[in-house]
């Protein structure tokens, strides 16, 4: 194939991200599991980055998960999401920068229904309208908040004050890269790379001086499934799901698994505890796991943020032996303390502690 | 009988969701509920796309309906552009209206996601909340979590948060916010669901002779449907898969 046609093919699979003036969105499932990832996205778009960034507490949920359960109708949550676009019409930002996976995949899904369905669009309007008395704009753009780093990931590199190898062998570190479903599978041109081929982290990864791990069920769905996990009966199908891919990656001897996603990162964290229980069974070694970080966690570290600042501590396969291979300095009896700086009890069967 | 393939088609997902089916299965070939479930989606499609309301009263009533994980791996892999998780989801919706949803266990399960997340949108304005995780009802979240959840005030402010704040992560949202939020549920038809999934609910849970509560959860109908688990849904392959990995190890 010529380079030109290369070329253009791979055009396709770009996506315009705005350059400044964010109006940023919470997830659900982030916030309660990893509050930190947020916070640290925010430190380096405002620090770091120099970049303006709003955020309105009266921002809430888009009710992905409740509409994905399916308890929550289309024209509900369209609403809901119309409001928040309201909330940013207001505040006079048009590029939306949306934490949660699941909610990025909504606010696409919305948008080109809108595209293809004017109708469904007025009467949304009508709806918010209604409801709250609010009306909106369409924003300019709509990115991943994964997006947004990607694009400054060369930026970064440059400030960064460490890189994603092995300070002792002087080897990249193997990083297992998990890109949630709902990123591109459902609208690949909305995802840097599309769903065939999605760059948004392994272009962090391989920026940041690591190597990105090839393995046959590297799409494979980490098993969230919704339903499949919100009810304790069916959490089987869930947890085999994420097996799956443990299973897949194992022969390569991943340092790291990062997901652009909240709930991926916080089940691929999870199910390796779980199994461990279960089968006494881990995938990173004797009784060893798999550090599983969100993307906010592996660029803090590269720019050396304080992993516990960042709760790192907070997942149940600790990423002590990658801080190691990374060299930075972290003392593991300051993990968990208190408001007052007092150390509050370790908590007992994490892995890799 | 009303026409149900009609009223199927008032829904946008299931118009955008369905074009004519060619039945090649690739759909089913990438589906990680077909994997774990006595599940085809391509089965569905065909079902469907009968047009035979008799056929879409059966689905409707079904377990099948509530295998898939919403995914969508199937829409990028479809030829014809279609996806079958699109067409589940109008589905479901049409079975929790109708009141169907409550003629199989997978189904029933929607009455328990009506009173967690459903609930927790209209209450604290998020589908999930740190305090609502409790780690005896979630094992599976580990030590990890187990320690956040007993010193939430500690974790959330060592990672720059606070719980029930004016603002950032896990913030409170403020009791106008929520009525904003209640409104937009009363207008576009979400309270409506959720009044439907809870009649049912109650009719099913006084036929089965069951202890019901109009709010909560710490009832039997409650623990039931998210427990209950009659052995008849996993394919058989996933424990063979399971051991022969165990075996190369």
């Amino acid at each position: 194939m010529q380079l030109e046609g290369k070329k253009r093919i791979w055009a396709e699979y770009q996506k315009d991200i705005p350059d400044d003036h964010f109006f940023y969105v919470r997830s659900c499932i982030r916030q309660t599991f990893f509050a930190g990832s947020e916070q640290v996205f925010l430190k380096i778009m405002r620090d770091d980055l120099g970049k303006d960034v709003m955020e309105d507490p009266r921002h809430t949920t888009c009710t992905g998960i409740g509409y994905h359960g399916d308890v929550v109708p289309f024209e509900t949550i369209s609403t809901v999401v119309a409001r928040h676009f309201a909330l940013a019409t207001e505040a006079g930002y048009k590029n939306i920068a949306i934490s949660c996976v699941t909610s990025f995949g909504i606010y696409t899904e919305i948008l080109e229904t809108w595209k293809h369905f004017p109708d469904l669009l007025a009467k949304t309007r009508d709806n918010l309208f209604k409801a709250t008395g609010r009306e909106f704009d369409l924003p300019e753009s709509i990115a991943h908040a994964s997006d947004i780093i990607y694009k400054f990931r060369d930026e970064l590199a440059r400030k960064a004050k460490y890189q994603l190898y092995d300070i002792t062998t002087g080897k990249p570190l193997k990083v297992v890269e998990h890109i949630g479903c709902h990123y591109a599978k459902m609208f690949p041109k909305h995802g840097i790379g599309g769903a065939e081929f999605p760059h948004v982290l392994v272009g962090m990864i391989e920026s940041w001086g690591g190597e990105v791990i090839d393995y046959p069920e590297r799409r494979h769905c980490c098993g969230f499934g919704f339903r499949q996990y919100l009810i304790q009966a069916n959490r089987g199908y869930s947890i085999s799901a994420s097996r799956k891919k443990f299973e897949s990656m194992e022969p390569y001897k991943p340092d790291m698994i990062v997901a652009n996603c909240p709930g991926c990162a916080m089940f691929m964290d999870r199910w390796q505890y779980t199994i461990k229980e279960i089968d006494d069974v881990t995938y990173g070694g004797y009784k060893t796991g798999i550090p599983t970080l969100t993307y906010e966690e592996m660029a803090g570290l590269v720019m050396g943020y304080d992993p516990w600042e960042m709760g790192l501590q907070f997942h149940n396969v600790q990423a002590l032996p990658l801080l190691r291979k990374m060299g930075i300095k972290a003392d593991p009896d300051k993990r968990f303390l208190a408001k007052d700086g007092s150390r509050l009890p370790e908590p007992a069967n994490l892995i890799n502690s | 009988m009303e026409d149900l393939y009609a009223r199927l088609m008032t829904d946008v997902r299931f118009e955008e969701g369905l074009n004519a089916c060619m039945n090649c299965g690739v759909c089913t070939g990438i589906c990680p509920a077909a994997e774990y479930y006595n599940y085809d989606p391509r089965r569905v499609v065909d079902l469907v796309q009968t047009r035979d309301n008799n056929i879409i009263l059966e689905l409707l009533k079904s377990e099948t309906i509530w295998y898939c994980g919403q995914c969508m791996s199937c829409k990028t892999r479809c030829p014809r552009g279609n996806t079958p998780g699109l067409v589940i989801m109008a589905l479901r919706k049409v079975s929790q209206e109708l009141g169907y949803f409550t003629e199989s266990e997978k189904g029933r399960q929607q009455f328990a996601i009506k009173r967690t997340v459903g609930e927790n949108i209209l209450k604290h304005g998020y589908c999930v909340v740190s305090y609502d995780v409790d780690p005896k009802s979630h094992p599976e979240q580990g030590p990890a979590w187990e320690h956040y959840y007993n010193h939430l005030e500690d974790s959330l402010a060592r990672v720059g948060g606070e719980l029930n704040g004016k603002e950032g992560p896990t913030r409170k949202i403020s009791d106008d916010v929520l009525q904003e939020l209640k409104n937009i549920f009363e207008v576009t038809g979400g309270q409506d669901l959720y009044d439907a999934i809870e009649e049912a609910s109650e009719l099913k849970a006084a036929e089965m002779n069951m202890e019901f509560k109009r709010a909560g959860r710490d009832f039997e109908y409650f623990r039931h449907v998210v427990t209950a688990d009659n052995g008849n849904h996993q394919v058989e392959n996933e424990d063979i898969r399971r051991e022969e990995h165990a075996a190369r190890r």
